[in-house]
């Protein structure tokens, strides 16, 4: 059963991605790191897969957010219009306040 | 961390204290994609029957969870849309906690799956799905995803071309519509509720729910006009 | 360069092959397989999935979705002394088409 913990961001706050190095499995996508966005959703605390992916218990679980950011932040040849966006599912250690 | 895995020839598989493999029978390189298939095949085989000897599992268990695996198809996930166009509070609760309204559904999520979130389409806002790092896909409810969804160049290109890749699949957005990408990355999955259509006022739910098709609850495209109606 | 497995935006000159392959028995067997053992606590799909990004990146980009999944069932069962490679090989040997 995972851990109860306090999460540290809100819908709304804007948050970016961490673009620091991890060789090993994880679940934050190459083209969002050191990018900014808004948090859309906060899902709550799952299992931490950097963990589970060694035979890990995945615990302390850790909150889970969907940020959302805009295409024209990640794509510098983005061609649609500047209300694109983009949404991704990323866990609170790859987050900071922006 | 963990040792890099290297699925042919090299060292670092001890573990089992067999030693190194030299001369594995997978050469890659060079192998015809009818060898690759041939040779996954048998390679499987030999999976199920080492493990069956060893009481891992029996092979009874294994056609059981295929079964299981089959009785999912997107013809439930299409219930659930219909409904959802029909009563709108329906998809007040879908929307905000999809266990539960899909367990109104007869679903029976039983716990450690993925979470569900839906998503709505409106005049507004179009959504399109994707798995970046993998193939995640809300499989106990649509079933199996599509061979282009799990494939590299949709991985690789919905993210940053989605308008291009919605074209591909007959669907143009005006750019007065804002495109909504999302990638599943982690253990909450995605579904669309597509438009209804128009010209289904008078429909049930088992008539609606033959509109929505697979592609409409990825994103890729629209759910179908009903017969006669001009789009 | 990013990971074998993190596609987003790196460029792949292949088109969307829309048209879906009829599933092959190995396939759904291995489906079944990795159910059954994920069931059992034996596999992760954590696990799967680090196995499979742990793949050469000729080998990521070229077999097949569910060969994947073999290679990295077999891969995960082997690191945890469940299955041998030697005895995979010699269970291959025996076997007719």
């Amino acid at each position: 059963m995972a851990a109860q913990t306090s999460t540290k961001f809100k819908a709304g706050d804007r948050v970016r991605v961490s673009s620091r190095e991890h060789k090993g499995h994880h679940r934050t996508p190459w083209y969002v790191k050191g990018k900014s966005g808004v948090v859309v959703k906060a899902h709550g605390a799952y299992t931490n897969p950097e963990s589970l992916a060694y035979g890990g218990s995945g615990e302390p679980a850790v909150q889970l957010y969907l940020v959302q950011f805009r295409q024209k932040d990640l794509w510098t040849s983005y061609g649609g219009p500047d209300s694109d966006n983009l949404c991704v599912d990323i866990f609170e250690h790859w987050l900071e306040p922006a | 961390m963990a040792s890099k895995h290297h699925g042919n020839d090299h060292h670092g598989h001890d573990h089992d204290g067999h030693g190194h493999d030299h001369e594995s029978p997978k050469a890659h390189q060079g192998m015809s994609k009818d060898q690759e298939l041939s040779y996954y095949a048998l390679r499987v085989k030999a999976l199920e029957s080492a493990l069956v000897e060893k009481g891992i599992c029996t092979p009874d268990e294994v056609t059981r969870a295929v079964a299981e695996m089959e009785t999912r198809t997107p013809a439930d996930g299409a219930r659930v849309v219909a409904r959802a166009w029909l009563y709108p509070k329906f998809r007040r609760r879908l929307m905000t906690d999809s266990k539960t309204a899909i367990k109104e559904m007869g679903y029976d999520l039983a716990g450690g799956l993925p979470d569900l979130v839906v998503v709505e389409n409106t005049e507004e806002t179009h959504h399109v799905v994707v798995c970046t790092l993998c193939s995640c896909y809300p499989r106990w409810l649509l079933g199996r995803p599509p061979d282009w969804y799990k494939s590299l160049a949709y991985r690789s290109r919905v993210v940053v071309d989605p308008r291009g890749v919605l074209k591909e699949f007959g669907l143009e957005l005006p750019p007065s519509m804002q495109l909504k990408v999302l990638d599943s990355t982690a253990e909450v999955r995605y579904m669309v509720i597509p438009r209804r259509p128009r010209g289904t006022y008078a429909m049930g739910e088992a008539e609606l729910a033959k509109l929505v098709t697979r592609d409409s609850m990825i994103g890729v495209a629209e759910a179908l006009m009903p017969e006669g109606v001009k789009a | 360069m990013p990971a074998v497995h993190d596609r987003g935006g790196v460029p792949f000159d292949k088109p969307i092959e829309k048209s879906d392959h009829p599933i092959q028995d190995w396939e759904v067997r291995i489906d079944g397989l990795r159910a059954v053992l994920a069931r059992k606590g034996l596999l992760k799909t954590d696990e799967m999935r680090r196995a499979i990004e742990a793949l050469p990146r000729e080998k990521y980009e070229s077999i097949e979705y569910y060969a994947k999944w073999a290679e990295a069932v077999e891969a995960i069962l082997v690191e945890k002394g469940l299955v041998s490679k030697a005895d995979l090989d010699r269970r291959m040997k025996g076997q007719t088409r």
